[in-house]
């Protein structure tokens, strides 16, 4: 299924990215290569397959519920863009 | 005194032990290495020479007081990938370009913890992405090899083209490295290097920038198999604060190299024969299998029928869990924000689309895509089913064989600006093609150089273990490498 440039253009909003419409044109062709390539996957039979989403057969662990780390503010914002006290500033999320 | 940054790792650790010479004298022989060569090689993207200088001489009163550990002085390159406390960390993204971590990953830890000495964070794509260094935010680093028919500067491969290229020029003794799709071992074949992805769950993922977390695996890329052994062994470890890290206790890795393979089963898959694969790839492979014969091996055919899957499915797994990763990158907490708008969406739009190079967006857009709704059976859920019939080809070729022989890569070190590649994605996405298969399963794979083609370029073999057989891995390694008797080095044009 060929994507067009207007889905190119939804997948870089919902993917919070911003391109030219020049850019938009150009990735719709790429996009449209790769995603051909990847069509040849509806050769493969997968009926009666579990999806796999690891490729360790292990339970996931648990921890005791407990504090084992903290009190490190200064270190927390220490890369923010900007940040003022221990806080990090951000622009206005409600209008 | 013989050039100490010729050594191998073994041999420098059995040097500072002797007292044949000190940790700084080694250091120092390194440090003067690197700035003569990264001008022209880029592999370093940030020295550490000041915290390096530190550490030998820590180093170096632990060696005279006897209290030496594993790696005690042995200086090495880190992938700027691994966080490292104190010391900027960036994946090589714009994103990243001025982040200093507030902690260290688990793998460098336990590399400092064993006495390593840091000579400073290695070069590589972004984020992992790529298979040429070309889309490094610092810059490509350049192949200390050259080909005897042209001038023109080659690429490393990639990801991990830094540590590559730094442990092929004697930058450092070794270099850790990471593997989601073939970036250790491929810039370990294009480079006559050593390069070992373990189980996937060996090494701790955290510290480590994630890239596809189902696929991440931290490792080495030495000038040896016994090296790539003493480095995994310091590098491996169960780690709490990763929940995907392996209980299992290590064996001691370097125990088997050296080790006969005398009765080992040995598989030649059917499906690794592709077309258009040059005949010197084909012919050395032949030539691998015959060393491991004559070693003793019995060779084994076997069928791993879904191999040629193995590639689209890993482009629909990997973006979609590049783009969820990759989704922390907001410009709030850490990393760029942009200076060009004030509201929230302009804000996160702008600041992600400033910081991103362009494979790094095409990829992220390619798995929103594919998990966005209406797409995410077709594709995502599709891709899982997928890979666990790869996974599942391993299983039954396991009933016939002990250890897989590969090669490594389907061509050696292209040039850097290779216009075929640049233009069309999937030309450089197949640089991965019988790497990949080990990612998606989690197995152990190693690449081995084993020769030159006719143009003076190394070529390697790769040999695939079975989960939490690295020791067979390794010892099949050592074989082909001492019958290969790859002894060759790039010569210093830099």
């Amino acid at each position: 299924m060929a994507i067009d440039v207007a889905t190119v253009r939804k997948v870089a909003s919902l993917s919070r990215l911003r391109e030219s419409d020049e850019r938009l044109e150009s990735l719709a062709g790429q996009l449209n290569g790769i995603l051909g390539w990847i069509e040849q996957l509806n050769e493969v039979d997968v009926s009666d397959v579990q999806p796999m989403t690891s490729c360790v057969e292990m339970t996931q662990p648990l921890r005791d519920d407990v504090v084992t780390d903290g009190g490190k503010v200064a270190d927390v914002v220490s890369n923010a863009p900007k940040s003022l006290d221990g806080f990090f500033i951000v622009p206005k999320v409600v209008e | 005194m013989s050039d100490l940054t010729k050594l191998t790792l073994k041999s420098a650790l059995d040097g500072l032990k002797a007292k044949q010479f000190s940790s700084t004298e080694l250091t120092e022989a390194f440090i003067g290495a690197i700035e003569k060569a990264n001008p022209a090689l880029n592999a370093y993207v940030l020295t550490t020479f000041d915290k390096a200088r530190e550490m030998a001489g820590e180093s170096d009163r632990r060696l005279k007081a006897g209290e030496a550990r594993a790696l005690e002085g042995a200086p090495l390159g880190i992938k700027d990938l691994f966080c490292t406390k104190g010391v900027r960390t960036t994946a090589c993204s714009g994103i990243l370009d001025t982040f200093v971590p507030p902690y260290e990953s688990t793998v460098t830890q336990n590399l400092w913890d064993d006495g390593a000495v840091m000579l400073g964070k290695l070069n590589m794509d972004e984020f992992a992405m790529g298979s040429s260094n070309e889309t490094s935010h610092w810059g490509p680093v350049t192949n200390p090899w050259k080909s005897n028919a042209s001038n023109a500067p080659l690429t490393p491969g990639g990801s991990s083209g830094g540590s590559a290229s730094a442990v092929a020029a004697d930058l450092c003794l070794a270099a850790t490295a990471s593997d989601t799709g073939g970036s250790i071992r491929q810039p370990a074949a294009f480079t006559g290097t050593v390069g070992i992805k373990p189980t996937y769950g060996r090494a701790s993922r955290y510290g480590m920038v994630a890239f596809a977390s189902s696929l991440d695996q931290a490792g080495p890329i030495t000038k040896t198999v016994e090296d790539a052994a003493i480095m995994l062994q310091s590098m491996c470890s169960h780690d709490a604060k990763d929940s995907t890290s392996l209980p299992n206790a290590l064996p001691d890795f370097s125990s088997f190299v050296g080790k006969s393979i005398k009765g080992l089963r040995v598989g030649i898959p059917d499906e690794y024969r592709l077309d258009g694969i040059p005949g010197e790839i084909d012919a050395l492979w032949e030539q691998g299998i015959q060393w491991l014969k004559d070693a003793g091996a019995e060779i084994v055919r076997i069928s791993l029928p879904n191999t040629k899957y193995a590639l689209p499915c890993y482009y629909i797994v990997a973006p979609a869990e590049a783009s969820s990763n990759l989704a922390r990158y907001d410009g709030m907490r850490f990393g760029h924000r942009t200076e060009a708008a004030s509201s929230l969406t302009d804000t996160y739009e702008l600041s992600r689309s400033e910081g991103f190079g362009a494979e790094v967006k095409r990829r992220i857009m390619i798995g929103t895509y594919v998990l966005s709704a209406g797409f995410y059976d077709a594709y995502y859920v599709k891709a899982l089913k997928v890979r666990r019939r790869i996974a599942e080809d391993f299983v039954n070729a396991w009933n016939s064989c002990d250890v897989i022989l590969t090669p490594a890569t389907p061509s050696a070190a292209f040039q850097l600006g290779d216009t075929e590649k640049a233009a069309d994605p999937v030309q450089m996405y197949l640089n991965d093609v019988f790497t990949v298969t080990t990612n998606l399963a989690g197995l152990p794979g190693m690449a081995v150089p084993a020769g030159l083609d006719s143009k003076g370029l190394p070529l390697g073999l790769q040999v695939i273990g079975k989960a939490l057989d690295e020791g067979t891995t390794l010892a099949v390694g050592a074989v082909l490498e001492k019958a290969a008797g790859f002894t060759h080095k790039p010569s210093q044009w830099w």
